[in-house]
């Protein structure tokens, strides 16, 4: 072979080389953004852990295996499955869907320390002091819908605050006169999302036709205030204070008068 | 000696792969937990598919100790016994690539190409290159997400989908578009197995004083490249980085000119190796 055909062919390879490889990045970019993903316990954060998960399976399979099996309807509920072409998450990553096959919450956490690659991992279960529990998880968090809720209807339910493993945490119930009748009370759940693991039991218990609890992943749900706004009768918020950014300046043709130029504009002074 | 008994032997490897991986989620056995990206091997032994730990390295990811060993582990073993023999004894793409070469076989003419096979082979290893470039752009394994490995293995052991579509396009391209397309040309799997197992000890033994150039194993072989320049030629080992080590072409020759051998270990009559080098 000589040097042209050489150089040809190797353009040529490269070239069909990356072709391919547009159209596989293309695919890619499109199925790894499912922001819907809800992921098991001690999942790093999305962007991380779609570099770290090696898609082996192993938390889906110590899902499986688990020892406190939850059968219903004669049938045993999977919580994790690996995604398949087809489920509307990352091909080959582990997620589960609430509504069908919730969080048990392992005491043991069998799905993390399953993990050989860090994907999921005890870290990210931890509180504050540091101690590591399934309680800490921070699966996602649960949102009520207030239009379809049958306990702001008026009736009686609870049925959601009842299955929720952190009762009276992350559910509490809050009483209101119901000024429709006159007579009776309002039962409302309520999520607090600095307990909530998003098991998604709430969503899996809920009675409605589709759940008027749901559990989304927590970056799609939550806000965020901001460092201008704090809790000023709360010492602990107060201090982010600190960080606020002291340059919020909007400038427009008129700053570039100073202020008591701005004001006094249009006004004659008499000598 | 029975006649097919290296492929015998590969299915039943191959077919035992799947159904470990297949009870350990369904029966909750512990030999061998995962899947061909990653596999736990008896509850303790980590197994880690190279390429899936160089396109997380390349996507920026913390490697754990895990992988590193099971990467390690991995490239030990097919870099001195294996060399390509992943390929062909365990991934299980190759029984619907060898069905679709069976099937090009029976239908097909070598005339009938629709591409011409030969001037292409080299464009898994581009494509291993591109790849791992993808991967640190779009920040996760790139390949990991259309590899039909991961898919058919994830298939058997965790739930199906729609990768079937993948495995019959793969399929209807080898039998009908490429002869020996997905393995043979594309796979960076076998690229990279290739490039791990160039200097591996297991190989294939060519003696010319008894081949009789019938040309079988040219025939039945998915990477004759390798086999071109020795076959008739020269006595010598098959020295070819994309051996498989699948043992067809063993198989098929009717005259004893083809056996399994230990390359620097087992000195051979009449052996002319020069160098080994890696093509």
């Amino acid at each position: 072979m000589d040097r042209r055909n050489f150089l040809t062919s190797a353009i040529q390879a490269t070239a069909t080389a990356v072709v391919a490889g547009s159209v596989v990045g293309a695919f890619v970019e499109e199925n790894k953004n499912k922001p819907l993903t809800l992921r098991p316990p001690g999942a790093l954060k999305e962007e991380e852990f779609l570099k770290t998960c090696i898609r082996c399976g192993l938390c889906v399979e110590a899902c499986k295996n688990r020892e406190n099996k939850f059968v219903e309807d004669g049938k045993e509920i999977q919580t994790l499955f690996l995604a398949a072409p087809g489920d509307n998450a990352p091909i080959g990553t582990p997620y589960f869907i609430a509504r069908t096959g919730p969080c048990f919450m392992c005491d043991n956490m069998p799905c993390v320390y399953a993990c050989p690659t860090g994907a999921l991992t005890p870290e990210m279960c931890k509180n504050e002091k540091g101690e590591v529990s399934i309680d800490y998880a921070k699966m996602g968090v649960a949102v009520i819908d207030p239009s379809s809720c049958i306990a702001f209807w008026g009736l009686q339910c609870t049925a959601c605050y009842r299955a929720c493993p952190e009762m009276d945490k992350a559910i509490t119930i809050e009483w209101k006169k119901n000024e429709r009748t006159g007579k009776h009370a309002y039962r409302i759940p309520v999520v607090h999302e600095e307990a909530c693991t998003g098991c998604g039991m709430c969503e899996h218990a809920c009675v409605t036709e589709k759940p008027a609890i749901k559990v989304f992943p927590r970056d799609v749900f939550l806000g965020k205030a901001g460092d201008r706004y704090v809790k000023g009768w709360d010492k602990k918020d107060e201090e982010r204070i600190k960080n606020a950014s002291t340059n919020t300046k909007t400038i427009t043709p008129r700053s570039k008068k100073s202020a008591i130029q701005n004001l006094n504009e249009g006004v004659n002074w008499d000598d | 000696m029975i006649k097919n008994k290296y492929l015998i032997l590969r299915r039943i490897t191959q077919i035992t792969i799947l159904f470990l991986y297949f009870s350990a989620t369904y029966f909750g056995w512990k030999i061998l937990v995962g899947n061909l990206s990653f596999s736990k091997l008896f509850n303790t032994i980590p197994l880690a598919d190279p390429y899936a730990v160089l396109q997380m390295i390349f996507a920026g990811a913390v490697i754990s100790s895990n992988l590193i060993i099971g990467a390690l582990i991995i490239i030990a073993f097919y870099g001195i016994i294996g060399g390509r023999a992943y390929c062909s004894w365990v991934c299980p793409v190759n029984m619907i690539t060898d069905l679709a070469a069976w099937v090009r076989r029976k239908t097909h003419h070598e005339k009938d190409n629709l591409i011409s096979a030969i001037k292409i082979r080299k464009f898994r290893y581009f494509f291993l290159v591109v790849l791992l470039i993808l991967s640190a752009i779009v920040g996760t394994a790139a390949f990991e997400f259309i590899s039909p490995i991961g898919l058919f293995t994830r298939a058997i052991a965790f739930s199906v989908g729609f990768a079937w579509v993948w495995l019959l396009a793969i399929f209807l391209f080898d039998a009908f578009i490429l002869r020996n397309g997905w393995c043979g040309h594309i796979c960076p799997v076998g690229a990279m197995y290739s490039v791990i197992g160039s200097k591996s000890i297991i190989r294939v033994y060519h003696d010319k004083e008894k081949c009789t150039n019938c040309g079988s194993c040219l025939e039945i072989c998915p990477e004759n490249q390798v086999l071109s320049p020795i076959i008739h030629k020269k006595s010598s080992f098959i020295n070819g980085i994309e051996c498989t080590n699948c043992g067809r072409c063993i198989e098929v020759c009717n005259d004893n000119a083809l056996k399994f051998s230990l390359r620097y270990i087992i000195k051979q009559k009449g052996e002319e190796n020069e160098k080994i080098n890696a093509n």
